[in-house]
């Protein structure tokens, strides 16, 4: 048995490439490819093949992370499509939005300065459910569409609203 | 990471932290934003008849890079006319702030902000650069 390191990430769990992934498939396919590959049954094997096993799992972990997380796995896909989503240099993110992002900044820095719970409890669930939106936006882009250019800018707002989320995080740390 | 001492000088300090009204004809504002780090960026400039970059303000939510960058072009940008606030470099901001290498999209975050409103201001006097002198509305 080999791992074929020129496949991409879906065909390495047996996947069609989409958005929509059936996660249980996918820990069922990494679990049976872990054990195949891991680096114990190599224990008696010669040194390359150890090595080559060491490689196989860490390509097969790296495959696993990105498709597990939503956001790196459409981050994948836009690339298996020749699109960096992160990559500086995109069309600018539309006014309204990040006017939007301003506004919730400032409501969060308002909420921690006022040690107000409530109010961050409240700006989590509207960010949340926008993020929630966003996401089944660019799934229907993803798969529905194939507007991979479109995907990609929705995912930008995406990746905005998560990192906005893991402040709220940290905010409710710092106020504890 | 340990920060320059200009970089930390503009965080702890910033220079012209404020919002102009965008609605404003003499106003051009820039907005722009990071999504890899959530930064969030609004630099504003108030313009004179002459074109010339009168003052400057800005609000900056993200890490004492982007602070520090978008501080720094307010300081800049002030009496320069617009043609001379478009040619401003990220370079320029990085090389004056010291940023290391990872940093360096901040002071490209804030080199496009100004660009952004600069942009905003010439498309209210629409577009080619012609700085018409604007009369005050009446409101009733």
């Amino acid at each position: 048995m080999a791992i074929d390191f020129n496949q991409n990430h879906f065909a390495l769990f047996g996947l069609t490439p989409a958005f929509a992934v059936d996660l249980e498939a996918l820990d069922r396919a990494y679990r049976e490819l872990q054990t195949e590959i891991h680096p114990d049954r190599f224990a008696h094997a010669g040194e390359a093949d150890q090595r080559l096993a060491v490689q196989w799992a860490t390509r097969a972990n790296e495959a696993y992370q990105a498709l597990k997380h939503p956001f790196a796995r459409a981050c994948y896909l836009l690339l298996m499509h020749g699109i960096d989503a992160m990559a500086p240099g995109h069309a600018p993110m539309p006014m309204a939005f990040l006017e939007r992002q301003m506004a919730s900044r400032e409501a969060l820095a308002e909420a921690v300065a006022n040690a107000d719970y409530d109010a961050l409890g409240r700006l989590e669930k509207v960010t949340r459910n926008e993020a929630e939106r966003l996401l089944a936006d660019v799934a229907e882009l993803l798969d529905g569409r194939q507007d991979y250019a479109g995907a990609a800018e929705v995912l930008r707002q995406y990746r905005f609203l998560e990192k906005f989320l893991a402040d709220v995080g940290h905010a409710y740390d710092e106020m504890e | 990471m340990a920060y320059s001492e200009k970089v930390l000088d503009h965080y702890e300090n910033p220079r012209n932290v404020g919002s102009f009204d965008k609605d404003s004809a003499d106003i051009g504002t820039g907005m722009v934003g990071a999504p890899a780090c959530g930064d969030v960026m609004k630099l504003q400039i108030r313009v004179n008849d002459q074109g010339v970059i009168e003052d400057a303000k800005f609000k900056t939510y993200g890490c004492g890079s982007a602070i520090a960058s978008s501080s720094l072009v307010t300081e800049w940008v002030k009496g320069k006319t617009l043609d001379e606030a478009m040619a401003l470099k990220n370079t320029q901001i990085a090389e004056e702030l010291a940023l290391p290498p990872v940093k360096i999209h901040c002071s490209i975050l804030a080199e496009d902000a100004i660009k952004a409103a600069v942009a905003d201001y010439k498309q209210k006097h629409g577009a080619g650069g012609e700085y018409v002198a604007c009369q005050p509305v009446e409101e009733n």
